[in-house]
């Protein structure tokens, strides 16, 4: 019962993940195209507790979807003046198509590798208790990847900063 | 009596009364779809008591009578609002974007109620106590803010674009103060699971402990569910209904479960975080969760008769200036607080 | 942990089920009676004049971005806050680190005037 319910998951998931990915490349509508790959997030966010990572699920929801997401979605809305719909247009002509062929291979090519690699599976069990392990090792062994992160946070915002102000006054 | 009346030992009998009738693996299931029946209940149950409560709480606040006409001391008007709306013609505005305006609603209704499954609302009476406990709940309702983008933006109503954009804007702003505020009180209980929260109030409610975060969470959290004073986004006078500008019947009334969902959500967490939760001498832990939650919803409604509506700009400034620096400080006296209690004893 | 989450997914989809079953009970009960004047979209009854558009605020795209940064030191805020009790000293120094580094970014975001609503 458990495992059925699993993979079912699992597969909805998936596809919700993929279908929408391959929405936000397709779709004509730049807004809907955003507003898909919002959507990809959550898929992505459900395989993640598929994975048993329930903080990291969080946070994807959290960040990705509550905020990302929003600046993407915000990007579209403003930028647009006159035409409600278009403007990612995909003409169908030979470039296209070879670049299609050529997606489709590198795709096929990373399946064949992932399926044929003999995987190591670890024997450890599935940490119950995720927050608390990560705590305690960005206090600790990752301390300064956390620190980094903090400089990185920091560059992003005053960057973003500069170039919105930048725009707004010209 | 505790034992006797506590939601757990009902959830026990039933469990064993299943047991007899389905195979072992079909009890939890069943289990699980009826306090899911449960949970929308009471989301219903919410929606209706407090439209109703809130006529009577602003008329009481105004020297009027409020809705007394419908059934014995208007009990009933929530029930006539409701056939009211679903008998309205759904007319949808020429140039709308079809899936998006259809959709909106919808999916706001979802992290309303998903931030149900947290809820403590007896001893080991939690839909599912996560280890992210609180943490799922900030996650949940950081979602609430797509949906109004996309009612705005699908409308085809410039009222209902500025107000969705703004809309944004203020749940975005007021979303960090909110999350350093429970920060102070995860930080005092070391773990986010909601049952640890509230085990952790059994001699000094959190209130008393972390006054400055229950201000802020009080002021962001009003802000978050977009009532006054920091409704300018559906502010009748103003923007029309902003982003539900073009919303009729059922559709206008899905928003409005949502946000007497919400509304009741934060005051549960309130309750939870701040107030104890379900602790309380002699009455049963849920009594005592839907009296304090009670409470709060009254005090949200008592705000709302009281102050005057902020200005867009005043708002944001109040976010980002004032709550957000409050709520920071807090979390950095917290701290020092809790380190030099732990180096004196 | 599945099995909770599990019971959250269970509770989602109810969640995803129960407007569509409100809005079906009103599909059968409301009237259809579309009619031009009834679809325009409303300004109050006046007829509105060109597309719907919004002028481009940088405001809304700066609070957007701020907000995403601060979104990502909470996520570290919450890792810190389960565990700072049990590890002592050199974690509250570290946070203190973090925390001083992004209020440098908030205190640039209110000098450059990027928190005002212009």
């Amino acid at each position: 019962m458990n495992e059925w319910a699993y993979t079912a998951a699992f597969f909805i998931f998936a596809a919700v993940t993929v279908a929408s990915a391959v929405g936000v490349v397709t779709k004509n509508d730049l807004v809907h195209s955003s507003l898909l790959l919002a959507l990809c997030f959550v898929g992505v966010s459900g395989l993640y507790v598929l994975l048993q990572a329930d903080f990291l699920a969080a946070v994807q929801l959290l960040v990705y979807n509550g905020a990302i997401a929003i600046v993407f979605v915000l990007g579209t809305m403003l930028t647009r003046r006159s035409i409600r719909h278009g403007t990612n247009h995909s003409e169908a002509d030979a470039p296209s198509r070879l670049i299609g062929l050529i997606s489709g291979l590198f795709v096929a090519v990373t399946l064949g590798v992932i399926a044929t690699t003999p995987w190591n599976y670890s024997s450890a069990g599935a940490v119950q208790d995720t927050p608390a392990v990560l705590g305690r090792l960005i206090l600790t062994d990752y301390m300064i990847a956390m620190e980094v992160a903090a400089v990185l946070l920091l560059a992003a915002m005053i960057g973003a900063i500069v170039l919105a102000k930048g725009v707004d006054e010209e | 009596m505790q034992e006797v009346t506590g939601l757990y030992v009902i959830a026990e009998m039933l469990r064993d009364i299943l047991g007899h009738y389905l195979p072992a693996q079909y009890v939890d299931i069943s289990m699980s779809l009826i306090n899911i029946g449960v949970i929308f209940g009471i989301i219903s149950m919410t929606a209706v008591v407090l439209v109703y409560g809130e006529r009577k709480v602003s008329a009481f606040m105004q020297s009027r009578s409020g809705p007394n006409r419908v059934g014995p001391y208007g009990l009933l008007q929530t029930i006539a609002d409701m056939f009211k709306l679903m008998s309205k013609e759904d007319i949808m505005p020429a140039g709308a974007d079809k899936w998006m305006w259809i959709l909106a609603p919808m999916i706001l209704f979802i992290p309303a109620a998903a931030a149900y499954a947290v809820f403590p609302f007896d001893n080991q009476a939690v839909f599912a106590d996560l280890n992210i406990g609180i943490f799922y709940f900030i996650a949940v309702s950081s979602q609430a803010v797509l949906p109004f983008l996309m009612a705005g933006w699908a409308s085809n109503n410039k009222y209902a674009l500025i107000g969705g954009m703004r809309t944004v804007a203020q749940m975005l702003s007021y979303e960090v103060p909110m999350v350093l505020s429970i920060l102070g009180v995860v930080m005092m209980v070391g773990s986010m699971r909601m049952s640890d929260i509230v085990a952790a109030q059994q001699n000094v409610w959190f209130i008393v402990l972390q006054p400055i975060a229950f201000v802020v969470y009080v002021i962001t959290a009003t802000a978050e569910i977009n009532r006054a004073p920091f409704d300018l986004v559906e502010g009748e006078s103003e923007i029309v209904a902003g982003p539900f500008t073009e919303y009729t019947g059922m559709r206008f009334a899905l928003f409005f479960l949502a946000e007497y969902a919400n509304l009741f959500a934060v005051s549960a967490i309130a309750t939870t975080l701040f107030l104890g939760g379900w602790h309380g001498p002699w009455l049963p832990g849920w009594v005592w969760f839907f009296l304090k939650v009670a409470g709060m919803v009254f005090l949200f409604m008592w705000f709302r008769w009281t102050f005057p509506r902020l200005r867009i700009d005043q708002l944001m400034a109040l976010g980002w200036k004032v709550l957000l620096p409050l709520a920071l400080v807090n979390v950095v006296i917290t701290g020092v607080g809790m380190y030099i209690y732990q180096l004196l004893s | 942990m599945l099995q909770e989450f599990g019971n959250v997914g269970l509770l989602l989809i109810v969640a995803l089920v129960f407007p569509l079953l409100a809005l079906g009970t009103a599909f059968l009960l409301r009237p259809r009676d579309p009619g031009v004047e009834k679809s325009l979209p409303y300004e109050c009854g006046v007829d509105t004049v060109g597309t719907t558009w919004v002028q481009f605020r940088a405001s809304y795209f700066l609070y957007a971005l701020v907000f995403v940064a601060f979104d990502v030191e909470t996520v570290f805020l919450y890792l810190w806050a389960i565990k700072f009790q049990e590890l002592g000293t050199f974690a509250f120094v570290e946070m203190f680190i973090f925390l001083s580094i992004l209020l440098v970014g908030l205190g640039y975001a209110w000098k450059k005037g990027a928190l005002e609503w212009k």
